[in-house]
């Protein structure tokens, strides 16, 4: 009797040791549009998705720095994710969703042009970023093929790195 | 393991408090050498330190301690007189004391540090000898503590000794067990039954008798200063015995945990003078954490309730004359007043008296003068005045150096002295007290005082200052040269001073608090220094400024008052806009300047300079508009944009929105290098629209019926200009606020859901850039107080509906200066 207990539980560890593989495996993205590109980066560094609210201007920052803006009484930068790529800032539209994103202790609300999906990917189909940039300096963290599109995958730490 | 940690925490804590007592007590105790009050406080301290650190096994601090009881216990017994050269070997070795204690507290060990040349000199003052530097081996004539003391082979001295040590073991033990709910022991006023006690009970209760003796013979010996020994012994004798008998075998196990808590109440009782009974003083620790962490809520609901303050005016706009307003109106000012009342006891709670600061100076005081030798006396007073914990933490250092700068420089030899007719020992006083919400710290000193051409000189010499620049400095700012990085004035460097940092030390602590420096000196009668401290960090009061869209908040301990000046009162001397203050010269500087602000539209004729003072220095900020002032609550910026220069951080305003606050320190420094555009540029507004067809007119419809816009646009369309609709007041803040049009005019219709036409109207006209643009009322409503209301909130025509196409076109046409350029 006992011994069969012992096989039964045996296997469901094992099953569950098995999904957790399974889950290790895949890598969850929310992907979103910048310019004409479609970025992503990982959902559990992302805080929220909020629409655009007033931010407030910063002197003496560069010109991808937005501002500030008030996230329920916490006072967090914006960058405008356009300016920061070196693309021709927009005005806002009905699509425009600042992502906040947070790594560690750092958080920073990011301007973006609008969401596409949340995105389930097996990590065999992520490639490495392209080596024309130095490893230490690229945002990007590796490249996402899928069927009929390539997602370019960020680095968030990269993003919160303040470089001025 | 944790247990043992906490309790070297509590030891920490007390053992740190305790000492700074002591420095107080000691110098008190050379100017009194015979008050048998102040020796038996000094003796206890030693003694608790000594016991709680045995029980920890600290045995270096053990060792010094127990010598230091021996000493103090001679002299307590007037065996021998404490004088300077016996207070230097005491002095030095509670310095030794206070950094055995340091190392335990960063290493929780106390080895490493070598205590026998102090053991040494400790030794041969108690053998009455002059202090010796030669390290003698330690002095057999106390009995070490770990043994178990032999009684007959001691002196009385010692075992009066002995028995108060054990006592205040018992004591502690006694406290400890109280502490620990055991409710027989606390009823203490009836008789008590001793037969019913337990062992532990009949401790306290006799322990409770002894400090009820202790207490009386204290008082008897201070009468009878002349015999101060024989009525201690025999009056409590009867319990000693008692008492002794069990406590010398148990002793390892008793003491356990018992003495940390000794450390409290042990000082405490050594005031029998002050009230016969036992008043225990109601306090708790709390840790700061927790205090910081309150502090930030509170912070939250300043901000909430700013919020409210300003929904409720809104409010109360909207629907002026409703009876549900008397009841919000009530709700929001208890809220508010409660708010205000909870912040400041929570304030309250973090206060500390700046004498915690003040304490450790007549010590520094004392050695600086033997060691400079002059006569030097320090005169404190307002030690009570409280401020909060984190300034008392940081006003320390300035003062320290202030302190050994007057003691060095500014008191003169005491024979300098009596040839400029002044008494021998030099006075530095050192007074705390209030005004308004800051605190203010003042020190006198009645020495020489600054000479400004020396000063000038020196600096001239170090590089620090040009020779012109020498030449038109005030007094005041000659003064100021003090607290440049580099300049010192003495001509060499001492162990005091005359490496330049400390003033310049004074400088950046003070401006971290956001306080002010005024030095007045007069030449040969003595120097005053003012620091000037706000009360709080936390959560200030701001005076809101703007410039053009945008708003900053400067901290209100910064501005030291607001003129309006007229454009032809601002002058230009070598490049920098000055002005004329009463008899000053300020030096001018732009807020968009330091801010990197685009300044679209500035044609005014007017002009506020806010006038910021910080440390010793002041400058004039020039700001479009003074909002007004507000209660704000510091937050950072956070990692990412810390350290932004000239902005010290950010607050949230009652509207949600975010305003940066102003570093005044940072400011003045960066107004120095930017160039000055203050009276250059004139009314120069961007001409961005220059009309050359019909179609570059831009006017807006807004409204929310669909009927009423196509009316609208059908009247307007043979003009052939651009029109742009939108359906709400809130659209159409949206389309200006994008700037994708530049609007000629606006056509608004009052009655519209989320913003109605007055909200709005009000709203863009908060905007410098829209201040001309022509607004018309689109309207049924066409009661008196409409159009009022209408010609209030900025609107310059009134339509009502229903109108001819034709006289709608026409007021368009001539709003616009329609046709004038074609």
């Amino acid at each position: 009797m006992s011994e069969q207990l012992q096989q039964i539980i045996k296997k469901q560890s094992n099953a569950l040791l098995g999904e957790d593989n399974k889950i290790d495996d895949v890598v969850q993205l929310v992907g979103f549009i910048v310019g004409e590109e479609e970025f992503s980066i990982p959902i559990l560094s992302i805080q929220e998705i909020i629409k655009p609210i007033s931010c407030t201007r910063v002197p003496q920052t560069p010109a991808y720095i937005l501002g500030v803006f008030n996230l329920r009484g916490s006072v967090i930068p914006l960058i405008d994710l356009r300016a920061r790529f070196g693309l021709t800032t927009q005005k806002h539209t009905d699509e425009t969703r600042f992502i906040v994103m947070k790594s560690g202790n750092d958080v920073a609300g990011f301007v973006i042009d609008r969401l596409t999906e949340a995105i389930r990917m097996p990590k065999r189909d992520i490639g490495p970023a392209p080596e024309t940039v130095s490893e230490a300096e690229t945002m990007i963290d590796g490249v996402g093929k899928q069927a009929d599109r390539i997602v370019t995958i960020l680095k968030v730490h990269k993003l919160l790195e303040r470089n001025f | 393991m944790d247990e043992f940690e906490e309790i070297l925490q509590d030891f920490l804590v007390e053992s740190f408090e305790l000492i700074e007592q002591l420095d107080q007590d000691l110098v008190e105790l050379e100017t009194r050498p015979d008050d048998l009050d102040l020796l038996n406080r000094i003796f206890r301290v030693a003694h608790t330190i000594k016991g709680a650190s045995s029980f920890l096994n600290f045995d270096t601090l053990t060792h010094l301690t127990h010598h230091m009881e021996n000493i103090l216990n001679l002299a307590r017994h007037g065996d021998i007189v404490i004088d300077a050269g016996v207070m230097d070997v005491i002095l030095e070795s509670i310095d030794l004391m206070k950094a055995l204690l340091v190392r335990i507290r960063d290493t929780r060990s106390d080895s490493g540090l070598d205590v026998s040349a102090s053991v040494a000199r400790l030794d041969a003052a108690v053998n009455g000898d002059a202090p010796i530097a030669a390290p003698e081996p330690v002095a057999a004539v106390v009995t070490p503590v770990e043994e178990e003391p032999d009684y007959n082979a001691m002196s009385d001295a010692e075992v009066e000794a002995e028995i108060e040590r054990l006592l205040a073991e018992k004591q502690a033990e006694a406290a400890l067990k109280r502490s620990g709910k055991t409710p027989q022991a606390v009823v203490e006023e009836e008789e008590p039954d001793y037969n019913a006690m337990s062992d532990a009970e009949v401790e306290a209760e006799i322990e409770r008798l002894l400090v009820e003796k202790q207490a009386e013979a204290a008082a008897k010996r201070a009468n009878k200063q002349s015999d101060n020994m024989e009525p201690s012994v025999p009056t409590p004798s009867p319990a000693a015995v008692v008492v002794s008998t069990p406590a010398a075998q148990p002793k390892a196990e008793v003491v356990p945990a018992a003495k940390p808590a000794a450390a409290a109440p042990a000082p405490r009782r050594s005031e029998p003078k002050e009230e016969g009974g036992t008043s225990v003083e109601q306090t708790i620790r709390v840790d700061v954490k927790r205090l910081d962490h309150l502090m930030n809520l509170i912070g939250e609901l300043v901000l909430g309730k700013n919020r409210l303050i300003k929904i409720n005016d809104d409010v109360e706009e909207r629907y002026e004359g409703e009876a549900f307003l008397e009841e919000l109106n009530q709700v929001v000012s208890i809220v508010s007043l409660v708010t205000t009342d909870l912040q400041i006891a929570v304030m309250k709670t973090r206060m500390l008296p700046i004498g915690k600061v003040f304490n450790k100076f007549p010590r520094m005081i004392r050695d600086l003068s033997r060691e400079l030798n002059k006569k030097i006396e320090l005169e404190v007073s307002g030690e009570d005045t409280e401020l909060d914990k984190s300034i008392v933490e940081e006003i320390g250092d300035p003062l320290v150096h202030i302190i050994r700068n007057s003691c060095d420089h500014g008191i003169e030899v005491g024979d300098v002295r009596l040839a400029a007719g002044k008494t021998e020992g030099g006075t530095i006083q050192l007074k705390a007290y209030h005004e308004g919400n800051h605190i203010v710290i003042q020190i006198i000193d009645d020495g020489k005082g600054l000479d400004t051409d020396m000063l000038k000189s020196k600096a001239i010499e170090k590089g620090l200052i040009t020779e012109k620049e020498a030449d038109t400095m005030t007094d005041k700012e000659a003064y100021g040269l003090i607290f440049r990085p580099g300049f010192s004035t003495a001509a060499q460097v001492t162990s005091v001073s005359g490496r330049g940092v400390g003033m310049d030390v004074v400088k950046t602590n003070i401006e971290k608090l956001n306080g002010m420096i005024d030095i007045d000196s007069e030449l040969g009668q003595g120097t005053s220094m003012k620091l000037k401290i706000p009360l709080t960090l936390a959560i200030i009061q701001a005076l809101l400024v703007g410039v053009q869209e945008e708003y900053y908040a400067i901290p209100l301990a910064s501005v030291l008052e607001t003129v309006r000046i007229s454009k032809d009162e601002i002058y230009t001397v070598e490049s920098r806009s000055v002005m004329r203050l009463r008899d000053e010269v300020l030096s001018l500087v732009h807020i968009g300047d330091i801010f990197e602000v685009e300044r679209v539209f500035d044609n005014s004729e007017h002009a506020y300079v806010v006038v910021l003072g910080l440390a010793e220095s002041k400058i004039g900020l020039i700001v479009d508009t003074l909002i007004g002032q507000e209660e704000i609550v510091i937050k950072s910026l956070g990692e990412y944009l810390k350290g932004i220069e000239g902005i010290a951080g950010a607050t949230i305003r009652g509207d949600g929105g975010v305003t940066l606050i102003v570093d005044v320190a940072a400011l003045m420094q960066m107004a120095k290098s930017v160039k000055s555009t203050v009276g250059h540029e004139g009314g120069e507004s961007k001409k961005l629209g220059v009309k050359n067809s019909a179609s570059d007119y831009c006017v807006m419809i807004v409204d929310d019926s669909k009927t009423d816009r196509t009316i609208m646009r059908k009247s307007l369309e043979p003009l052939g200009i651009t029109l742009v609709e939108a359906v709400d007041g809130v659209e159409a803040m949206n389309i200006l606020k994008q700037g994708d049009h530049f609007f000629d005019a606006m056509l608004i219709d009052i009655e519209m859901p989320r913003m109605d036409g007055y909200t709005l109207a009000a709203e863009i006209k908060k905007y410098n850039k829209y201040k001309n643009l022509p607004l018309i009322a689109v309207t049924s409503r066409s009661g008196k107080a409409d159009r009022m209301r209408g010609v209030e909130s900025g609107m310059v025509e009134y339509i009502t509906k229903p109108y001819s196409f034709d006289y709608l076109m026409n007021v368009v046409k001539r709003n616009i200066k329609f046709n004038e350029g074609l």
